[in-house]
């Protein structure tokens, strides 16, 4: 058990902190969240300053500590997320990385990492949610090219994208996991349309998209044809340890706000709330080691309880964490100008997206614990 | 940073868990649980072993190892349901005589005014004059109730952290076998969601108090062992009653050992250092 940094590590750390002083105070100030083409912009120039300072890369090929420091000290300092760079840099790009072809990483990669391209995640359809596997978007072959029709929904970005790693049905005929196929897919091609949807904290986050008859070249296929579920999974893997980094450092930066708001309006001394605030610094200071753990374990190669634990605990604390915030706001947190409120209504995707929580669990019961599948 | 067991961390934890199976195995657990009283020979026996006097240094003829090691035993003894104030004799190592070699067996008041194992200690430290026992909930901690209580060491609240892991891990690991083995309606009961989210659920709690309790043996920090406390309390707890529900009538009987774990778990967590000192302290934190 050791939680200490390498000489090379404590050094990146301090190099990072120092450039994050120096250009952070550069920035232009931050869009409105409605805005979405500004956001673009704002996130695909913070993507290339990070780029011209040689960090660009942090997400792909550092280690995981490295990654781990780069998240934490990003948000420590305040530095934008990767927002719309998001699918590129975390799922498309380190998927095209490792199966991609020699061409297909020269064409997509470097846009990503300069912060030129954004893309989405075209997986979830209306039918095919936590059932993933059962997407019907059905792409039909036609010379050099897929021919793709059907829909997709709550794709996230979907409105700024430039490319959607788009899954596709190629084999109806095959087992459900054996006919999928993954492809890139230009936003811009003839027969999509993108109608924007409003979540329930009233800004356009995603979008459904609908694709009809839309054609896509055979060469902007990643992996073999109905070898797409195996792709997938690649991607999602990408996900492990380091995801929430920054934000569980967010959650704590936030946690020590609330004490200061309820030391200020009087709330700190309600025995109750003051002690809802210290076992939500457990919480949090447990899900910052437990992160340490999961990356310290990815940085030996060996498996361990991993990504679904923590996500599980964690969407579940975050979202304590913003009704502890409207306890501490009382009547105010009625206001959705009042600080965290927005932040309070977005917590309630947190049991959701990328697998909710009820997916999470049968996954830790079936894959950890080893209990049998149910029917 | 390299958070996982060393080799020699693992070894340890391996040698501590199998000297616990030899000589307190279940038959051991059933047979204390019918004639209550502490077992000399396994007393002695763990003071061979090292496991009091492990943080004490060679010079003193100790084993000289640190605290993540000490977690590491104290987690095993948890998780064995080891009888006995295995903590109070630990911390007097060094400074009672016998102690550290498992000759004398050590009581103390504790931080909530209570003392385990009043009547078969050899030495008794704190004031423990006018102590009435209590009809103690777990039939392995004899329990006496005195006026005062004494200041607790951050090093005792991290230890009984340490014993809740131990049943933490333990009682999510009955659970699932049982669930694994026990059919209803033609197949493992462990195949229905309802009782596979049970299980997810301890395992969960198990391993977020694990990281913390594992960072805190590291840092020695009082802050976080507060924070390693609170989860480990609540994966002990929650755990041992998640996993008597999961058993059905059998978890309610006295021949299952279920409610021993959750016994148990309820005296560690009523010990000095509990919920509400580890609240405010954390409270206090993030203003400080
Ligand atoms: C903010 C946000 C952003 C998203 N971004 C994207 C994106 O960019 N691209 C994309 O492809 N998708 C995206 N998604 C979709 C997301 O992945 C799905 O919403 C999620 O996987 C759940 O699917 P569903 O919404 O169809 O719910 P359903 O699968 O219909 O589930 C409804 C309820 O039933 C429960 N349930 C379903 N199956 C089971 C089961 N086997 N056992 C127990 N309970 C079950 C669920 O837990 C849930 O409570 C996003 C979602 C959100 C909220």
């Amino acid at each position: 058990m050791d939680l200490t940094y390498t000489p090379e590590e404590d050094e990146f750390r301090a190099r990072l902190r120092e450039w994050l002083g120096k250009v952070l105070p550069t920035l232009p100030p931050k869009p409105s969240p409605d805005d979405w083409p500004a956001r673009r912009a704002y996130d695909l120039g913070w993507q290339r300053m990070l780029y011209d300072a040689g960090y660009a890369h942090v997400h792909w090929d550092a280690s995981p500590t490295v990654r781990l420091i780069f998240l934490e000290e990003t948000e420590k300092a305040g530095a934008p997320y990767v927002g719309a760079g998001f699918v590129g840099l975390l799922h498309a790009g380190p998927t095209i990385a490792a199966e991609g072809s020699e061409e297909q990483r020269a064409r997509w990669l470097p846009p990503i990492l300069r912060g030129e391209e954004v893309w989405c995640q075209g997986f979830s359809e209306p039918d095919a949610g936590s059932d993933l596997a059962a997407l019907r978007t059905r792409a039909r072959r036609d010379g050099d090219d897929y021919v793709v029709s059907g829909s997709k929904i709550w794709t996230s970005h979907a409105e700024v994208a430039d490319w959607c790693e788009l899954l596709v049905r190629t084999n109806p005929a095959a087992p459900k996991h054996r006919g999928i196929t993954w492809l890139a897919m230009p936003m811009d091609a003839p027969g999509i349309t993108v109608r924007p949807l409003r979540t329930l904290a009233g800004s356009a986050e995603f979008a459904e998209v609908f694709l009809d008859e839309v054609r896509i070249p055979v060469a902007n296929r990643v992996g073999d044809e109905d070898d797409g579920w195996r792709v997938t999974m690649v991607t999602l893997s990408f996900e492990r340890g380091t995801a929430f980094v920054g934000e569980v450092v967010a959650c704590r930066r936030v946690l020590r706000e609330l004490a200061g708001e309820a030391r200020k309006n009087g709330r700190w001394d309600d025995p109750v709330l003051r002690r809802r605030l210290g076992r939500l610094n457990a919480q949090f200071r447990a899900l910052w080691r437990l992160t340490q753990w999961n990356v310290s374990e990815a940085e030996s190669g060996v498996p361990g309880v991993g990504s679904s634990v923590f996500k599980l605990r964690y969407s579940q604390a975050r979202q304590e964490l913003y009704d502890t915030a409207a306890d501490v706001l009382g009547a105010d947190c009625l206001d959705l100008d009042r600080p965290w409120m927005l932040d309070r209504l977005s917590s309630l995707s947190y049991t959701i997206a990328a697998g909710t929580s009820q997916i999470q669990q049968n996954i830790v019961a079936e894959r950890i614990l080893g209990l049998p599948k149910g029917r | 940073m390299k958070f996982q067991l060393t080799e020699d961390q693992r070894a340890l934890r391996d040698g501590v868990r199998q000297l616990l199976t030899r000589r307190f195995d279940a038959e051991a657990l059933r047979a204390a649980v019918d004639a209550p009283g502490l077992d000399r020979g396994l007393w002695r026996a763990l003071g061979e072993a090292g496991f009091f006097a492990l943080r004490l240094p060679e010079a003193d003829g100790g084993v000289g190892l640190g605290l993540p090691e000490a977690v590491l035993a104290f987690e095993e003894a948890g998780r064995a349901l080891l009888p006995g104030p295995l903590i109070a004799t630990h911390l007097a190592a060094g400074e009672v005589a016998g102690a550290a070699e498992g000759e004398t067996v050590v009581a103390a008041v504790d931080g909530s005014g209570l003392v385990e194992w009043l009547a078969e200690a050899d030495v008794v430290r704190g004031d423990a004059a006018g102590a009435v026992p209590l009809r103690s909930v777990d039939p392995l901690t004899p329990l006496h109730r005195v006026g005062g209580g004494a200041a607790v060491e951050p090093v005792a609240v991290l230890l009984t952290a340490a014993e809740q892991l131990g049943t933490a891990g333990r009682v999510c690991e009955l659970a699932v076998q049982h669930a694994r083995t026990r059919e209803q309606f033609g197949q493992p009961i462990g195949a229905f969601q309802a009782v596979k989210h049970l299980c997810a659920g301890m395992l969960v709690r198990t391993e977020v108090a694990r990281a913390a309790v594992y960072a805190a043996a590291v840092t020695a920090d009082r802050t976080d062992i507060a924070a390693a406390r609170l989860l480990a309390d609540e994966a002990a707890v929650l755990g041992a009653r998640d996993c008597l529900q999961v058993h059905g009538g059998m978890g309610f009987t006295w021949e299952s050992e279920v409610h021993l774990h959750l016994k148990r778990a309820w005296v560690r967590a009523r010990r000095g250092g509990a919920s509400t000192e580890s609240e405010e302290l954390l409270a206090a934190d993030l203003v400080a």
